[in-house]
């Protein structure tokens, strides 16, 4: 035990300093810490951890009452899944990656620019425009599909994916201007303006000077904005034609829930694999988290 | 005019994708969606331009509204729906805060794997929302699920979490406080490390117990965090739909206003549209009504927002 107090002691002068020194901390506080920690983690990933155990075992084995790890586990759903068996996953697959990452760019576009106008610039309606972009998020927009349908029937948008993408924008870009705004709060105005003096327009700034320097909140606005679409399930379902080839993962994954039988097997593989896409992009903005948000969240 | 615009022509141009996006998606289907309120529409009399029917929808005044807000069990129940969802929202809000705050303090100290443990408490969050509610109605199944079998394990009561009983609530409840722990926790953890350190050693020079030093520095230092996250935690918890429609389905023991909406619009024969919209309308101006007394009781200890 002393040991181990010891060796985290040398550790410490290496990470910089946050929070108060821990070299006051003794080791019943630190088993504490590292048990709280680990049990949180444990609720947090098991389960993942039990989908991706499910997935390997058959649909028969996975409803039995005694819980195995391993029971007659293979990869056959897998290959069952992949090679169109029960729907077209790999074109499901395709969709929702596009429609993804088209939200994805959108998104982060739109509320870019708001959130940099917001930050930097004092014009009338910005005050209203920000206050709108929070009442919009107190109104289920999902009883307005029928409204939304007869928009995009009207902008001949209705069936595609252009149309979808729109949609989720709505959803994902007034939290995320919000996010972008705290954001460039922190960015001093002194860059803005020396950049001016160098002789850059006010877009010049924006795109050359400011967005470089904001790529923790944008990597975080790109993660929201992705998960916004990535799992989406009654937009799709009403925006997207019927035909197999059209559908997402998220709507064609309904095919495993019929009516009082579930394919668990099957549904579990499918998850995974349309989990792991997400996973990866959390991965990689995972770093990036804590500053994009709080910043965010702290300026409002 | 000209001055104006020449003085804020690069705002307007910046905030104009936006503008332009929001007022066609929402701000006309909203409109449109409150008209349908005043109406009697649903799929029987809606316009279809595939069958080439015209629209047959006749106006019933404040018809909905009063059906709705009499508290009519074949409307939804509304009151008694109402206090469930505020039950539900100040259920999950609640632990979410408490959790996430527990959590990112101890994130926030120095500890080996820390980097480990926050990817590995992230990852509700990067987890699809149907995917998770698919992996905790396996877990909740009643005959084979994996929690029961735990609980029996331990010989201690197995209910059926998932039956037309409260236990049901208590489940998705449990479900959305694991998703939505992770947001709450990394912006606290944002808050906390935007404290300055000197506060906590000026407190602890000044002899300043560790409670102390919670409740005098790091409670007022993540005011401001915490009350733009737990706005935004209650708005979206309210209308959070997604869980407990994928978990329980129309179960009336779970059934918030949100979740009856959308009962009301996408089951039944005659998709019922105008008085899912009516729910829409009565749900925004709940939460209208909810931000206005909270921006006022912010306001209130000096607080501007």
């Amino acid at each position: 035990m002393t040991v181990e107090a010891a060796s985290l002691r040398v550790v410490e002068p290496v990470q910089p300093v946050l929070g108060r020194k821990r070299s006051e901390r003794s080791v019943i506080a630190s088993v504490g810490l590292h048990s709280a920690l680990v049990v949180a983690s444990l609720i947090a990933v098991f389960p993942v951890f039990w989908v991706l155990v499910t997935s390997f075992k058959p649909d028969a084995k996975a409803v039995e009452t005694t819980p195995k790890l391993v029971n007659d586990s293979s990869v056959d759903n897998y290959v069952r899944i992949l090679s169109g068996e029960k729907g077209d996953f790999l074109a499901w697959f395709g969709n929702s990656v596009l429609i993804a990452l088209m939200t994805t760019v959108l998104a982060v576009f739109l509320s870019a620019t708001a959130g940099y106008a917001a930050s930097r610039f004092r014009f009338p309606g910005k005050r209203s425009l920000m206050l709108s972009f929070l009442v919009v998020q107190m109104f289920p927009f999902a009883v307005l599909i029928v409204p939304l349908y007869n928009i995009l029937l009207a902008l001949g948008l209705q069936g595609t994916s252009l149309g979808l993408v729109l949609v989720y924008c709505t959803t994902a870009v007034p939290f995320c201007t919000y996010m972008l705004k705290g954001y460039f709060d922190t960015i001093p105005t002194d860059i803005d303006e020396a950049g001016r003096v160098d002789g850059l327009s006010p877009f010049g700034v924006f795109w050359r000077l400011v967005l470089p320097l904001a790529r923790p909140g944008l990597a975080v606005t790109a993660f929201y904005a992705f998960l916004t679409a990535w799992g989406e399930v009654a937009f799709a379902s009403a925006f997207l034609s019927a035909a197999d080839e059209s559908k997402t993962l998220a709507v064609g994954l309904q095919v495993f829930v019929q009516q009082n039988r579930t394919e668990w097997g099957h549904l579990a593989a499918a998850s995974i694999l349309v989990a792991i896409p997400a996973i990866v992009v959390f991965y990689l903005v995972q770093r990036f988290l804590v500053t994009g948000l709080s910043s965010g969240a702290v300026k409002g | 005019m000209r001055r104006f615009l020449d003085r804020h022509w690069y705002a307007y141009a910046m905030v104009l994708p936006v503008v332009v996006v929001i007022a066609v998606l929402v701000l006309f289907p909203l409109a449109q969606g409150v008209f349908f309120t005043f109406t009697n529409i649903n799929e029987g009399n809606i316009a279809n331009p595939i069958l080439d029917r015209p629209a047959t929808y006749v106006s019933v005044g404040l018809g909905n509204y009063l059906k709705v807000l009499s508290g009519d069990a074949s409307y939804g129940a509304f009151w008694s729906t109402l206090v469930r969802t505020l039950i539900w929202t100040f259920g999950c809000v609640f632990f979410h805060y408490t959790i996430g705050l527990g959590l990112a303090l101890l994130l926030n100290r120095q500890v080996r794997g820390r980097a480990v443990y926050r990817v590995l408490l992230i990852l509700p969050w990067a987890v699809p929302a149907f995917i998770s509610a698919f992996a905790w109605k396996y877990m909740f199944n009643a005959q084979y699920g994996i929690i029961n079998q735990f609980l029996r394990l331990f010989g201690l009561p197995d209910p059926v979490w998932l039956g037309q009983s409260d236990w049901a609530l208590v489940a998705v409840i449990i479900v959305n406080v694991w998703l939505g722990v992770p947001f709450m926790m990394v912006a606290l953890l944002g808050g906390l490390q935007s404290i300055p350190g000197d506060l906590y050693e000026a407190a602890e020079v000044d002899g300043a117990s560790a409670w102390q030093r919670f409740r005098d520095v790091t409670l007022p230092g993540l005011r401001s965090v915490s009350s733009t996250v737990v706005l935004l935690g209650i708005i979206w918890t309210f209308n959070m739909f997604a869980i407990i429609y994928l978990i329980t389905g129309p179960n009336p023991n779970t059934r918030i206003l949100v979740t009856y909406a959308f009962e009301r619009f996408f089951s039944g024969a005659s998709r019922d549209f105008a008085v899912a919209s009516t729910y829409g309308v009565l749900i925004l101006s709940v939460l209208l009504v909810f931000a206005g007394v909270y921006r006022r009781a912010l306001r209130k200890q000096g607080e501007v927002w």
